[in-house]
């Protein structure tokens, strides 16, 4: 078992989750991911890690809660503990010699960002962080953000900030000033990626990207992970989850990412009581 | 001796009737009574040379367990199996017997072997619901047979060693090194303990409770299991035998990489390979969402392409999960490497067979979803390297198979984690380690290795007894 030993909601959909695992703590870089099973039906949970504290022997995990299983973990109090956390899995963001970074997140992607700005920053790297959300009541980690970034920039949808407009936005602006970045990070709906290597392609800036495909076991057994790259299917969770931007199909990403939405939305409906077959079946349960 | 029984066929076992069974995850195989079991013991002749064992890649003395059955001395027939093979309930299940044991049986000659794979399963699915009975007849066993410990008076307390991977070759190893006192730690990449057995074999062939009890039994003698361990991530092989204080360690890892079929439209939605499919069957227990969170798709019209043990795995899950399911090979029956007794389940159960017919691409619709395709017939030309006669397209024989699901079988490769992350560790081009064929020895002393790592995929079987051997070559090194 690994105890959670906080959590923190940063805002309506987004919670932050302190666990105790020693051995992986010890271990885990950023862009490195866990996978976690939180009961003995769950299913397992793929997680970039947001933190780690050799030390205090924790890791961070920053999620959304955007389907069954993760409101379920959303409900979860310090003082629980999740059946499994294995890790790390995948490889490491390729950050060493970054001297002149850009770091793009897209709403929860800036949980994974996060620790690759500090890294950076903390080794030496100038870093400009540009970070987009849907409207400023979701905006997270703008402290820590701003603590690990030379420049910082945040972007709303909507504009609720003062900033409307999309990441790219500013990005195309930093490019067209002439700015050389070593090394672009994106890291947020695959959208947002596709479109960050397409402002980064005609300046031939190495950009690298978070794919986040479907996965069951993580460790490169069952090819469910696949994501195309240049010519290539790769395995996400040993082979990545970052990948050269300008190679990966993210069209094909994204078809892909959709074959699971109606046992997504079903477990979901089931979650929130919105399934009559399985309401029927649980009223007749109690009335047994 | 008394007489043998010269019934020329095996006893008869009960099966679930295929209608019914392809429609749930229910075991196939219903197993012997006692009544049963002792008949089929007694058709042993007892002949002099024993080919049986000798087919055995654990060596069970098959003749001395199946007179004691055939005397009705089941705890005792127990103990002579269970003395040299760690997982006998898995064993009589799923081991290939008809190219094994049963295939060099002297009543094969003239009839039907000794059910010797039943028997075994009787014997030790018997142990695993009378767990008294069994430790009390394997103690006195042990009693009986005291020099085979004698032999080797080295005293191992205080040995650590470190095993990689809880499949059969890691599970058979832990266990035989566990009996001579050496303290075993194993470590599983997923959070469950068995590794193919729990993974890759569906329940209806090989009950995941009875893992569970297999290895629980191994978990009695002192092994320690570490699931949610990958190693060459959390831990590495270095540090498990530097800072971690093991003697040696055991690589058993498996053959956990699939390979595709490189044809085009192979990432369509509705597409993917056997080890995603029964991984979310057999370890998630997808079959069960939604009380299990894991999903499974599962379409009305599936093609597997394979001809192995997998691929009618495969077949046979698609079929329990509501498709109807048509197995695509490029050669035919008699080459395809799954067991008789795998394809005649699955002729049972409905599923349909395109032999020499081979896969040429894959059609999508708008949206990405797979429905269709395209395949050409073959025919055999020369034998090949492997001695199998090398299937040629036919030239014009193009036909579409309309399908909104395909699962991919066509073999797995060995995963590079472990050699890329241990320095010294000789691989081969294909990522198998290099081994020692008598004692697993790696390039790295104090490392072993055995199982489908090393041999590239194959059966339990054989990753057990290659488990064995290197338990043994263990010793011999820790006694250095």
């Amino acid at each position: 078992m690994y105890p959670i030993l906080e959590t923190e909601a940063l805002n309506a959909e987004v919670t932050r989750m302190v666990i105790e695992a020693p051995a992986i703590a010890r271990k885990i870089k950023p862009g490195q991911f866990v996978m976690l099973r939180i009961d003995e039906t769950g299913e397992r949970i793929p997680l970039t890690m947001n933190g780690a504290d050799p030390e205090a022997g924790t890791v961070t995990i920053i999620f959304q809660a955007v389907g069954a299983s993760t409101m379920q973990l959303a409900k979860m109090k310090a003082g629980e503990a999740l059946l499994d956390v294995v890790g790390p899995l995948g490889k490491p963001t390729e950050l060493e010699g970054v001297k002149r970074a850009c770091v793009i997140g897209g709403g929860l992607g800036c949980a994974i960002a996060y620790p690759q700005a500090k890294w950076l920053h903390d080794h030496g790297c100038q870093v400009d962080v540009i970070v987009g959300f849907r409207n400023k009541d979701l905006i997270i980690l703008e402290d820590e953000f701003c603590a690990c970034s030379d420049k910082l920039t945040i972007m709303t949808d909507d504009g609720s900030n003062g900033n409307k407009g999309v990441v790219t936005a500013p990005l195309q602006e930093q490019l067209e000033a002439g700015e050389r970045y070593d090394v672009v990070l994106a890291i947020g709906p695959v959208i947002m990626m596709k479109f960050v290597a397409l402002t980064t392609k005609p300046y031939d800036i190495k950009t690298f990207v978070s794919m986040n495909p479907l996965m069951i076991d993580g460790t490169g057994m069952c090819g469910g992970c696949r994501v195309k790259v240049g010519d290539e299917y790769m395995h996400a969770c040993v082979d990545g989850p970052d990948f050269d931007g300008h190679l990966v199909d993210f069209d094909d990403a994204m078809r892909r990412g959709v074959m699971y939405r109606s046992f997504e939305q079903r477990a979901k409906d089931i979650a929130e009581g919105r399934d009559c077959a399985e309401a029927v079946a649980a009223a007749q349960k109690e009335g047994e | 001796m008394a007489k043998a029984n010269m019934q020329k066929t095996k006893t008869p076992m009960t099966e679930l009737d295929p209608a019914y069974r392809a429609t749930c995850f229910e075991e196939v195989a219903g197993g012997y009574t006692l009544e049963e079991a002792v008949n089929e013991a007694q058709r042993c002749i007892h002949c002099k040379n024993h080919p049986c064992v000798d087919g055995c890649p654990v060596g069970v003395p098959i003749p001395s367990f199946l007179k004691e059955l055939g005397e009705g001395n089941v705890g005792a027939a127990y103990a002579i199996v269970k003395d040299a093979n760690a997982l006998p309930a898995i064993c009589g299940r799923v081991c290939p017997q008809e190219s094994q044991c049963e295939g060099k049986c002297t009543r094969g000659r003239n009839g039907e072997p000794v059910g010797i794979g039943r028997l075994e399963r009787f014997v030790a699915d018997w142990a695993l619901a009378n767990p008294e009975e069994a430790a009390a007849a394997q103690q006195a066993y042990a009693e009986q047979t005291g020099a085979d410990v004698a032999a080797d008076d080295f005293d191992y307390t205080g040995k650590k060693v470190a095993i990689v991977g809880s499949g059969p070759a890691g599970l058979t190893c832990a266990g035989e090194l566990a009996k001579r006192g050496v303290q075993v730690r194993v470590f599983e990449a997923l959070h469950e303990v068995g590794g193919v057995l729990v993974y890759g074999i569906p329940e209806f062939r090989l009950p995941k409770a009875l893992v569970k009890q297999e290895v629980s039994a191994i978990e009695g003698m002192g092994v320690e299991f570490e699931p949610n361990a990958v190693v060459g991530k959390l831990y590495d092989v270095e540090e498990l035998m530097g800072e971690m204080g093991y003697d040696a360690v055991f690589v058993g890892t498996g053959a956990g990489l699939p390979s595709y079929l490189g044809i085009e439209g192979e990432a369509l939605n509705g597409v993917c390979v056997a080890n995603e499919l029964l991984t979310r069957v057999n370890l998630m227990k997808a079959f069960k969402f939604p009380e299990y969170a894991t999903p499974v798709y599962a379409g009305k019209k599936c093609v597997v392409v394979g001809g192995g043990n997998v691929a009618m795995d495969a077949a046979r899950t698609a079929k329990r999960l509501g498709a109807d399911v048509t197995i695509v090979y490029r050669r035919g029956r008699d080459e395809m490497p799954a067991r008789a007794e795998e394809i005649h389940h699955a002729e049972e159960e409905g599923i349909h067979f395109q032999l020499l017919t081979n896969p040429v691409r894959a059609f999508g619709n708008d949206e990405g979803w797979i429905t269709g395709l395209e395949c050409v017939r073959m025919e055999l030309g020369e034998p090949d390297a492997s001695g199998r006669r090398r299937p040629v397209a036919v030239e014009g024989s193009e036909f579409t198979i309309d399908i909104d699901m395909l699962v991919i079988s066509v073999g797995s490769r060995t995963n590079p984690l472990i050699a890329q992350t241990t320095p010294g560790l000789e691989s081969t081009k294909w990522n198998t380690l290099v081994t020692d064929e008598e004692t697993g020895a790696t390039s790295v002393p104090g490392v072993f290795a055995g199982g489908d790592v090393s041999t590239g995929a194959a059966t339990v079987i054989l990753a057990m007894g290659a488990g064995k051997r290197a338990a043994a070559g263990i010793l011999g090194y820790l006694r250095k």
